[in-house]
């Protein structure tokens, strides 16, 4: 199985796309400073958002009962998921029901994670995914490459290329144009559809109504004509009270994208007349992580992908190359709790700069996690006693000098590892010279 | 002031220059120094990759050698941190081990500062003295561009301070991560000094020489025109 690094050494050979793509996000990486700047108590929203959802978290067996309460109580329908097969189930029955052909979606990352999409596809239920840049990439059989933007790793040319192919329109680059007529093509399914599923940014327990945020209204255009909602959400999107959203709602799209707020921040708290609104609250993993002390303030997460923006590995080796759904930073915490074996990559994959950490709104410890990752990772090994050697070695003053450093120790006893090294380093930069002598023949000639 | 120095071990084998720089400084500043002879590495390449239960030896013995000093001074962020924060063997160190140029800012010793240096020298802001020492203020949070080698190389004659497009962007190094992601890593550092290259700077400084050494591997395979210093080296020309 290929790591991060041979996928990242894959799409770092065509430098031009490399260097397009990095900009790219490092000018929305701009955008969020600006705005970031512009809120004087920014420092002191990103510690109360923090607090807010550890206390929560603290307590979200209690917080997950009230919100159903309440929510029951506006009407809507709740269903408990514990895994994304039981997820796709509900939501398979709620369409088998209404025998319904297709139907819309908006923009869920939580969607994704279960695979919903293919799941109803096999059993002869078509999904058209509203949300633009989705729409694209479902187009192309891809995954999104970044939760906020799904398709960002796709130039124009391609965008274009794949309107033209799956539209029969003329090719054009034109971004007007093609919205123009993706606005079109969507419309039909909007205004046909009978159900429409969307993700939930936030659950809010004291007046059990959820909030979704989207900037191209397809979220709204759906669930309005549908007459039936399906709303998708993990259990830890809950917070407990609806004063607490302006917190989050602050803090989210100046994040994303650097906007002072989404286009459309839309709170859904009861069905209108002769609709419904089914809720499911998934599991999927997320308590087991929730158990885990080192490990559950990743829950956290408010899916800004701030955290992708700035970091200068996702920006140099796109999203595909953490083979993740959630990819960045972020992603690579996540996702060795699903499969250690596959994504054990993917903590490796950071300079450990702590920039993630840095600009994270709700301040999840990314880069510390991702060093624990490292330390849980290698424990799954059989051999950690050649390490402890190294240590013992390392450790013991006489051996040390007389093997002068921690290369040269690996020069010595594990030639074949040091191949590797010494071929990896090489391969674009020159070796530092020797000196003459060492620092401590220096300083012991000096008395 | 008793200080006692600690020189890691990619700087004791292979920046002589590094290392001789650091001592002289702090001589000629006054300071008394103690330069325990048998100190080894802090443990950090290890614990990185995922062996931190191997560190416990190092990290042992780094406490033998250096529990007697009230003030330990090192010539690089990283190795700081990492002795600082990331050892849970090594809590006693907290408020203990200063990195070099924290050292000089937090006593005041800019003002002793007698160097001249005529050039245009861009800093490469370690990530692990910025991020992870607070050495200054990191562009994810703002509030100015406050920086203790900003501070030092102001006292500097002639020296000309260059800015940078991202004065905070990864150079790539990250320790074993050099290695694992090579392709990444080289492409990272040249993208950096391309930025200090456009921008006119003749010299990148850096509290880290391990940055600077991967970064000085670039310049070299390629024939950059831009050559790299431990600030130590600027302070002190030896």
């Amino acid at each position: 199985m290929k790591g991060h690094s041979q996928i990242a050494s894959s799409f770092l050979q065509n430098e031009p796309h490399v260097d397009w793509h990095d900009q790219t996000l490092w000018w929305i990486r701009e955008k969020r400073d600006k705005a970031a700047n512009q809120v004087e108590e920014w420092e002191a929203l990103r510690d109360l958002a923090s607090r807010i959802k550890e206390h929560t978290l603290g307590r979200l067996d209690e917080y997950l009962e009230v919100f159903e309460k309440n929510s029951l109580k506006n009407g809507i329908k709740i269903h408990w998921a514990k895994d994304a097969m039981e997820h796709n189930r509900i939501i398979f029955n709620i369409l088998k029901e209404r025998n319904v052909p297709f139907v819309v979606k908006s923009k869920s990352m939580l969607t994704e994670e279960c695979e919903l999409n293919s799941y109803l596809e096999t059993r002869g239920i078509e999904v058209i995914d509203s949300d633009l840049g989705e729409r694209i990439i479902q187009w192309m059989k891809q995954k999104p490459s970044h939760i906020v933007l799904p398709a960002i790793h796709l130039k124009k040319k391609e965008i274009g290329e794949i309107f033209e192919k799956k539209l029969q329109v003329p090719f054009t680059e034109d971004a007007e144009e093609l919205t123009r007529m993706a606005r079109k093509h969507l419309r039909y399914y909007f205004l046909t559809s009978q159900v429409a599923i969307t993700g939930v940014n936030f659950a809010v327990a004291d007046s059990g109504s959820f909030v979704i945020c989207t900037n191209e209204g397809n979220a709204d255009m759906a669930t309005h004509l549908a007459d039936v909602h399906i709303a998708s959400m993990g259990i830890e999107k809950i917070i407990p009270k609806q004063q607490h959203l302006g917190v989050f709602l602050r803090l989210l799209a100046r994040s994303a994208t650097g906007q002072p707020i989404t286009t459309y921040s839309s709170h859904f708290r009861k069905p209108a007349h002769d609709k419904e609104i089914h809720l499911i609250i998934v599991d999927n993993g997320r308590s087991e992580i929730l158990g885990k002390p080192k490990y559950w303030k990743a829950l956290k997460c408010i899916r800004c992908g701030a955290c992708m923006n700035t970091c200068p590995v996702f920006r140099k080796t796109g999203g595909h190359s953490y083979e993740s759904t959630i990819p960045g930073p972020i992603g690579a915490i996540l996702a060795p709790h699903k499969d250690p074996q596959k994504y054990k990559s993917l903590p490796f994959a950071s300079t450990l700069c702590g920039s993630c950490t840095a600009i994270c709104p709700v301040k999840i410890d990314i880069d510390d996690q991702l060093y624990h990752w490292r330390q849980d990772l290698k424990d799954m090994r059989p051999w950690n006693a050649i390490p402890a050697f190294a240590g013992k070695v390392l450790a013991n003053p006489k051996l040390f000098d007389s093997m002068g450093s921690f290369m040269v120790f690996l020069q010595k006893f594990f030639p074949g590892f040091l191949r590797t090294v010494f071929t990896n380093y090489t391969k674009g930069r020159s070796l530092p010279e020797i000196p003459e002598q060492s620092f401590k023949n220096w300083h012991k000639n000096q008395s | 002031m008793d200080i006692g120095l600690f020189i890691p071990c990619y700087i004791n084998q292979y920046y002589l220059k590094v290392g001789i720089a650091t001592w002289k400084l702090l001589k000629s500043m006054g300071y008394t120094l103690h330069y325990p002879h048998n100190q080894t590495c802090c443990g950090q390449p290890l614990a990185n990759s995922g062996y931190a239960h191997a560190a416990r030896f190092t990290a042992q013995h780094f406490e033998e050698i250096f529990s007697a000093f009230e003030v330990i001074v090192a010539p690089s962020a990283s190795c700081t941190l990492f002795i600082k924060n990331h050892t849970r063997f090594l809590e006693g160190f907290q408020g203990k081990i200063y990195e070099l140029s924290e050292f000089l800012v937090q006593s005041k010793a800019q003002d002793k500062i007698n160097a001249s240096f005529p050039g245009k020298v861009g800093i490469l802001k370690s990530c692990h003295g910025l991020r992870g020492l607070h050495l200054g203020n990191s562009s994810e949070i703002g509030h100015g561009d406050e920086y203790t080698l900003t501070t030092i190389l102001s006292h500097v004659k002639d020296l000309e301070i260059i800015n940078i497009s991202r004065p905070d962007d990864c150079c790539g190094f990250g320790g074993t991560f050099c290695v694992k992601e090579p392709d990444l890593s080289v492409k990272m550092g040249k993208d950096r000094l391309e930025d200090f290259i456009s921008n006119g700077a003749e010299v990148i400084t850096s509290t880290d020489i391990s940055c600077l050494m991967h970064l000085e591997g670039i310049i070299k395979k390629n024939k950059y025109p831009i050559q790299v210093m431990h600030f130590s080296e600027i302070l002190c020309q030896i």
